[in-house]
């Protein structure tokens, strides 16, 4: 079954592929800059200590956001 | 600064390569390989970034200039120092236009490298790619000259620290900078209402920018309501105020159209995903939510240990070479004031700037070989959500932690992060934590004043007393970042989000670590060290001038031609304290008196503070001195305790009481009395703007807190 949930609700190491990027202009444009476009595989990988930020698996790199940006990213699992 | 003067008129006329690429590409290894490791600093114009030069030769062309961009993911900007690599690749804002732009793809990320590339193509730059970590991405790399087909421009596999495929490089470059041909290579097309936006942008732009496409849609990207960009004319911004939906559909099809040319035509040139068992396996200890923590502050433990004890000897010795030295020379120029000026005042001088050395190699030894492990992007990870509540970076940890060696280090340190504003505010706070300077301080009026009980039989009152001035020194430099950032608006701008790369672990190089400890020590000596002599310098000739009691109580000259010669020194060292009492630091305490009265201090305390200008833990022998003690810096000295402990108000009541030794305690907690601080911070802002506010704001603190705490005290009755 497929489902659209945000990035921060991923369950950690599952795969997942980016349905949609929103969020603050600058961050958006930059987070897409980095790859973090629709169709992208992304993985959750890690979360730190105090539950924030979070750290993703794309495009073989590895990249941190905060939970409160990384909401503005939808994928389908 | 000698450093941050205009690029263009200082260097010469030399063909100009300028390397770019992403930040842990293998850019600064490919630096040093390409100009022997030789750079010229210096700084961007109006920016505290550097600015790195070296020179290469190139067989057919002759010596070129190389300069290093600061890592970056794209050309838009949105900060003054993201701006830098577009200013620095076209050539504006007064910087140099390159004659060749080799721009560092990181081969086992190739596909995503890739965007920087296109962006510059689509300016007509002239581009070349070096592919680097090829031998970490094994079959993941794509075939250069393939991925050259398809980019329209040349891709040279390197692998700099081995040597292997630089020798190609230099010949590429060679034969790019022949090539007159500039060619703007678009891979993806815009559509019919994009260009007609580029075409209405483009008549607004500046007139000495390119007036090309890419120009336009730089602009439409970049610039925006409440940027931090800097010299964007009024009429371009008008221009390009459009709508936020009209924004974002403007990076919808840029983005996604270099995107979708990147994964349909250049991906399936890596037959393989690269390989990053060893990142995943060791970030899973490493960024564990308790392990990683525990790891962490294990290492940080050990940073710690190695500034104080690691460097502790070494401190110990440049001390006593530099008082050996300055005895030899005093001896050699028996009572002339010039023989007096350089032992005392230069000597001395240089050799604080010297002992700062040992924690600046330290600490930057270590820095570098965290991040070029790719640890250190670990860190900001770990630490975000802590140093966040206090509006600090997440790297601004490290400096933090090592203000409690040194504070002139920790501010070099903060370096690390990106952002002026947050480069700040780390430099604002990090003197409020406990330097060791401030502990023989500590020691002389917790072990004078406080008496050696131990509380419900255990604790003992002195040694919590030390700890809570620690914690003391920690909650007010948090406390204090939590209210500058709020309050002052260079250092409030509004809270970025996070966009933070983990890059895969790697083996540190050694040369290019070596390199950078070598650089930062070369220019804190030529710089901020300049200053501190300066300043000890002077500070030297407030302490020292009048050579003689200015008005002797007695004639001293008789007083110790009288006495016997085993108590002349009792004699000489009465006189000294009475010249200091007249000299002009003890004018300047006297004129202190009426400020510091209200915090319990009188006018020797007064010179004393004036003697911890040079550095704090020379209180303690300032101290000495006005009280006409033995010299002694250890600071341990039983016999001025027992001064301390004796000195008397003019109406015969005990000056030291336990409650002045608190106020004491706290102006030094607070007070940023430290002159090399003040000139490091005036290095690394390349202003005089934030040391001066620093000083201000630290010492009216300090003040404020002394006063409360006294007069507090005196109204209990304490």
């Amino acid at each position: 079954m497929k489902s659209v949930v945000s990035l921060p609700e991923l369950p950690l190491r599952k795969l997942a592929v980016v349905e949609a990027v929103e969020g603050d202009r600058a961050f958006r444009r930059r987070i897409m800059e980095m790859g973090l476009i629709p169709g992208t595989k992304v993985r959750l990988v890690a979360v730190a200590p105090m539950g924030d930020p979070l750290t993703l698996e794309l495009r073989s790199s590895r990249l941190s956001l905060r939970r409160k940006e990384a909401a503005q990213v939808r994928v389908r699992v | 600064m000698s450093q941050s003067s205009t690029p263009a008129s200082a260097e010469s006329l030399r063909p100009l390569v300028a390397l770019a690429g992403h930040p842990n590409t293998g850019k600064t290894t490919l630096f040093n390989v390409l100009t022997g490791s030789r750079a010229r600093v210096g700084n961007y114009p109006g920016i505290t970034v550097e600015r790195r030069m070296g020179e290469a030769g190139l067989e057919g062309v002759g010596p070129v200039d190389v300069l290093d961009i600061p890592g970056t993911y794209s050309l838009v900007a949105r900060t003054g120092e993201e701006q830098i690599a577009i200013n620095a690749m076209l050539g504006l804002a007064g910087q140099r236009r390159p004659d060749a732009v080799v721009i560092c793809v990181d081969a086992t990320q190739f596909v995503r490298s890739s965007h920087l590339v296109l962006q510059a193509l689509e300016f007509g730059l002239p581009v070349l790619v070096a592919l680097t970590m090829t031998d970490e991405a094994k079959e993941a790399a794509p075939d250069p000259a393939e991925m050259g087909r398809h980019l329209g421009c040349e891709v040279v596999s390197v692998v700099a620290a081995h040597g292997r495929g630089v020798a190609e490089l230099n010949t590429a470059i060679a034969r790019r900078l022949r090539d007159p041909e500039r060619r703007e290579i678009w891979h993806w097309q815009p559509t019919a209402w994009l260009r007609r936006l580029l075409a209405e942008t483009r008549t607004a732009l500046p007139a000495d920018w390119p007036s090309c496409d890419a120009m336009a849609l730089w602009a439409l990207m970049s610039v925006e309501p409440g940027d931090e960009l800097h010299g964007i004319p009024a009429a371009l911004r008008r221009a390009v105020h459009l709508p936020p939906e009209t924004r974002k559909r403007v990076d919808d099809e840029a983005i996604l159209g270099r995107y979708a040319f990147m994964d349909a035509t250049l991906a399936p040139l890596g037959h393989h995903e690269p390989d990053r068992s060893l990142t995943e396996r060791v970030d899973r200890i490493l960024i564990h939510p308790w392990l990683g923590l525990l790891i962490f502050l294990l290492l940080m433990f050990v940073l710690f240990e190695g500034l104080f004890a690691g460097a502790d000897p070494l401190i110990h010795l440049i001390e006593r070479v530099f008082a050996a030295a300055g005895d030899e020379i005093k001896h050699a120029l028996p009572g002339s004031i010039l023989g007096h000026f350089v032992a005392d005042g230069l000597l001395a001088g240089v050799g604080a700037v010297a002992m700062f050395l040992p924690q600046i190699l330290l600490l930057f030894f270590f820095l570098g070989l965290l991040e070029d492990s790719g640890y250190l992007a670990r860190v900001a990870f770990l630490m975000d959500r802590p140093m966040r509540a206090m509006h600090l970076h997440g790297r601004a940890f490290i400096p933090l932690l090592a203000g409690f060696a040194c504070a002139v280090p920790a501010i070099m340190a903060t370096r690390t992060m990106e952002r002026r504003r947050d480069r700040v505010l780390a430099m604002m706070v990090i003197p409020l934590t406990t330097c060791s300077a401030r502990l023989p301080v500590y020691t002389l009026i917790i072990g004078s004043l406080f008496p050696a009980r131990r509380i419900g039989g255990v604790l003992p009152a002195q040694g919590l007393l030390v700890v809570f001035m620690y914690a003391f020194g920690m909650a007010a430099a948090l406390l204090a970042a939590l209210i500058l950032s709020r309050a002052l608006p260079p250092l409030r701008s509004r809270r970025l989000p996070l966009v933070l790369e983990l890059p895969p672990y790697r083996r540190p190089r050694l040369r290019d670590v070596r390199g950078m400890v070598w650089d930062r020590s070369r220019r804190f000596v030529t710089d901020a060290g300049t200053l501190i002599v300066i300043c000890s310098v002077v500070l030297w000739g407030l302490l020292d001038f009048p050579r003689q009691p200015a008005s002797p109580s007695r004639d001293w000259k008789a007083a110790i031609a009288q006495v016997e010669p085993a108590a002349r020194p009792e004699v000489e060292r009465a006189k000294e304290a009475e010249r200091l009492q007249q000299s002009y630091a003890g004018r300047i305490g006297k004129l202190m008196e009426p400020a510091i009265a209200p915090l319990g201090f009188d006018w020797k305390i007064g010179i004393g503070l004036v003697g911890a200008f040079v550095a704090r833990e020379v209180f303690v022998a300032t101290m000495g001195v006005v009280y006409g003690l033995e010299p002694d810096t250890a600071g341990s000295s039983l016999t001025l305790r027992e001064k301390l402990r004796q000195e008397k108000r003019p109406d015969g009541s005990p000056l030291y009481t336990p409650l002045v030794g608190l106020s004491l305690l706290l102006f030094f907690a607070l007070a940023c009395q430290c002159t090399s601080t003040l000139a490091v911070v005036r290095r690394e802002t390349g202003s005089l703007r934030w040391p001066l506010f620093l000083f201000a704001y630290t010492s009216v603190l300090a003040w404020l807190v002394s006063f409360a705490a006294y007069q507090t005290g005196r109204l209990l009755g304490l």
